[in-house]
C-alpha cells in the first residue's frame, strides 16, 4: 500500500471508530432518516388504491434524497471543528499526512456510512410500500427512472453535502454552529429535489443529466476548494 | 520505566539536528518571537525556557512545520524548513504537544495504531508494544483513553511520540500537571532516550527539570535572551562568591580580606557573615581559611555560594525584580 493510501486508510478507520462510539453523532444521524422516511411512509400507507393514480404524475421517491443531503453533513460538519475542540487535530497535523489526504479520509468516513444508510432506508421504504400499501400504490409509486435517480443522486448529493460541511467545519469554532450551518448549506439542493418531486420543476432526462453533471463538477471541485481553505496555521492557533 | 530500548541508536549524524537563523513569527501586528538563532546537536537535550507567552510553543510549532515563519530560516533534522519539505520534516521528527490530544473514545492501542499508520512504521504492532512497554502502559492498552488519568494520558502521548523513532523529539511541557511520581517516570524516559542518541527539544517551565535533564538551555522572552550550559550561564551572570561565617565578627575585616590574593571585593551580610567576590574559588578558599585561622578567627564555615538555574532565569527574565546579578 502506498503512503497516500495508508494515510487515508488510517484516518478513515479512526473516524469510523470514533463515529461508532459518539452517541450524539449517531442520534443526529438517526433523526434525518426518520424525518424523511416515516412521514411519507405513513402518508403512502394511508393512501387508498383509487387515490394512487395521482402518484403517477409526481416523483415522491425523490423526496427521500433529503437523507443523503443531510446525514453526511451532520458527520462532516463535526470532522474538523470537533477534532479541534477535543485537541486531537494538532497531533494529527504533526504527522506526515497531507491536508488533501486528511480531507479525503474524513470525506470518505462521512460518505460511506451515509450512503449506506440512505440506501438501506430507501430499501426499507420500498419493502414497506410493496408489502403494506394498498393495491396499485406500489406500482404507481415505484418506477424505474425514479429508482435510478435515487441510486445515482444519493452519492452525488452526499458528496456535495460533505464538502460544504467540511468547508464550514474548517472555518467554525463550534461544533453545533458548524452543524447548523451545514444543514442550511444543504437546503438549496433539498429545495430543488423537492420541487422536482412535486413537479414544480419538470422531471426529465435533461433535468437529471444537468443536475448530475452540476453535482459531479461540484463534488470534484469540492476537494480542491476545501483543501485550499484548510489553513493549518489558523486551525492550530484559532485565529479565525 | 522499562529499560527496553526505545529507539535504535541513531549513530553518527552529520551537522546539527536543528539550525535556526534569525527565525521570527508574527500574527498580524503581534510578534510571537523574533530573531531567534541557535543550533542543537544530534543527541543533545536542549531546554527551551521562558515565561508564558514568550513564544516557546510557537517556536516548536514553527520548527514542526505547523506554522510558517515570517522571517529567518532553519534546518530541521537536516532538511531546510520550507513549505515543500513539510511532510518530509514531519516524517523525521515527532512532537508531543502540551495537551495530549488523544481520541478519548478510542483505546490506547487504537490511538497508537492510527499514528503508527500515519508515520508509516514497519511492523506497527511490535512498535506499539515497544512504545507501550517503554511508558509502562502495556497492561492498559485496551482501555479507552477517556478512562485514564491525566498522567497516564500524558504517557500515552509520549508513547505516540516515540512510535516513529524520531530523529528530533519535541516535548512541549511534558510534565505539565503531572504528580511527582509521573514526573519522575517521564524524566527517566527522557534520560533513557538521551542514552539512545535521540535529540530532544524540551520546552518547560520547570527549571529543576531543565537543570536536571538538559545539556544546554535557551531562555526566550520573544527574543532569545541567552543560551548555554546551565553552569556556563551561572558563571556568566553571577560573580563567584565565597560565604565566610565566623563565630564573632572580625575585628578588621577590611584589612583581612584586602590582603588576600584573588579576592576582588567583599561585603558583610549579617553580624559575622562575609561575602567575598573571588576570581577562583578553589584557590581562594584554602588561603582564606588559613588567613582567618592565623588571625585567630573562629571559623564556622566557608562555602561557595550556589546559584540555581532559577536565579539565572529570574536574572534574565526580570533583572529589576531580582537584583541578583553581579
Amino acid at each position: 500500500m502506498n503512503t497516500r493510501r495508508r494515510h487515508v486508510r488510517a484516518i478513515f478507520i479512526n473516524e469510523v471508530r470514533e463515529l461508532r462510539r459518539n452517541r450524539s453523532l449517531i442520534v443526529g444521524m438517526a433523526i434525518f432518516p426518520a424525518v424523511f422516511c416515516i412521514q411519507p411512509l405513513v402518508q403512502v400507507l394511508l393512501l387508498s388504491s383509487s387515490a394512487s393514480t395521482g402518484l403517477r404524475s409526481e416523483h415522491v421517491l425523490l423526496y427521500m434524497l433529503g437523507i443523503p443531503a443531510l446525514v453526511p453533513s451532520f458527520i462532516a460538519a463535526y470532522s474538523v471543528v470537533g477534532e479541534r475542540q477535543q485537541g486531537t487535530l494538532e497531533p494529527v497535523l504533526t504527522t506526515p499526512i497531507l491536508r488533501e489526504e486528511l480531507l479525503l479520509a474524513k470525506a470518505l468516513a462521512a460518505l460511506i456510512p451515509s450512503v449506506a444508510i440512505a440506501y438501506i432506508v430507501f430499501g426499507l421504504f420500498l419493502i414497506c410500500v410493496e408489502f403494506f400499501a394498498s393495491p396499485g400504490v406500489a406500482t404507481a409509486l415505484i418506477r424505474l427512472p425514479d429508482l435510478l435517480a435515487q441510486l445515482a443522486f444519493t452519492p452525488l448529493l452526499a458528496g456535495f453535502s460533505i464538502w460544504a460541511a467540511i468547508l464550514i467545519s474548517t472555518r467554525s469554532n463550534d461544533v453545533r454552529v458548524a452543524q447548523q450551518l451545514a444543514v442550511l448549506a444543504n437546503l438549496p439542493p433539498i429545495a430543488v429535489t423537492t420541487l422536482i418531486a412535486f413537479n414544480v420543476i419538470p422531471a426529465s432526462l435533461t433535468t437529471a443529466l444537468v443536475a448530475a453533471a452540476t453535482l459531479l463538477v461540484l463534488d470534484a471541485a469540492g476537494w480542491r476548494i476545501v483543501a485550499a481553505a484548510f489553513d493549518r496555521e489558523k486551525l492550530i492557533t484559532g485565529t479565525h | 520505566m522499562n529499560s527496553e530500548p526505545l529507539a535504535p541508536n541513531l549513530g553518527e549524524k552529520v551537522g546539527p539536528a536543528l539550525s535556526v537563523m534569525g527565525l521570527g513569527k508574527r500574527f498580524g501586528d503581534r510578534v510571537a518571537y523574533h530573531d531567534v538563532s541557535f543550533e542543537v546537536e544530534y543527541g543533545e537535550i536542549f531546554g527551551f525556557l521562558g515565561p508564558n507567552g514568550a513564544g516557546k510553543t510557537t517556536t516548536v510549532r514553527t520548527l514542526g512545520t505547523l506554522l510558517a515563519p515570517t522571517s529567518g530560516s532553519a534546518t530541521v533534522a537536516g532538511l531546510p524548513l520550507t513549505p515543500g519539505n513539510g511532510a518530509a520534516i514531519r516524517r523525521r521528527i515527532s512532537i508531543m504537544p502540551e495537551s495530549p490530544g488523544l481520541y478519548l473514545r478510542l483505546s490506547v492501542r487504537e490511538n497508537l495504531q492510527c499514528f503508527a499508520d500515519l508515520y508509516g512504521v514497519t511492523a506497527p504492532a511490535v512498535r506499539i508494544d515497544r512504545a507501550l512497554r517503554a511508558v509502562n502502559l502495556i497492561d492498559r492498552s485496551r482501555e479507552a483513553c477517556g478512562q485514564l488519568s491525566k498522567g497516564l494520558r500524558q504517557r500515552v502521548a509520549l508513547a505516540r511520540a516515540l512510535l516513529s523513532d524520531p530523529e528530533v523529539l519535541f516535548l512541549d511541557e511534558p510534565t505539565s500537571g503531572l504528580d511527582p511520581v509521573a514526573t519522575r517516570d517521564v524524566h527517566e524516559l527522557i534520560t533513557e532516550l538521551r542514552k539512545r542518541g535521540v535529540t530532544i527539544f524540551l520546552t518547560t517551565h520547570r527549571l529543576d527539570e531543565a537543570e536536571r535533564l538538559c545539556d544546554r538551555i535557551a531562555i526566550l522572552n520573544t527574543t532569545l535572551r541567552t543560551i548555554g550550559r546551565p553552569n556556563q550561564l551561572r558563571e556568566q551572570l553571577f560573580a563567584k562568591t565565597l560565604i565566610v561565617k565566623t563565630l564573632v565578627a572580625l575585628a578588621d575585616p577590611d584589612r583581612m580580606f584586602a590582603d588576600l590574593a584573588g579576592v576582588d571585593g567583599w561585603c558583610q551580610n549579617g553580624p559575622a557573615t562575609y561575602v567575598l567576590a573571588v576570581s577562583d574559588v578553589r584557590a581562594v578558599a584554602p588561603a582564606a581559611t588559613r588567613a582567618l585561622v592565623a588571625a585567630g578567627a573562629d571559623v564556622l564555615s566557608i562555602n561557595q555560594s550556589q546559584h540555581s538555574l532559577a536565579d539565572v532565569y529570574l536574572e534574565i527574565i526580570d533583572p529589576n525584580q531580582t537584583g541578583r546579578g553581579r
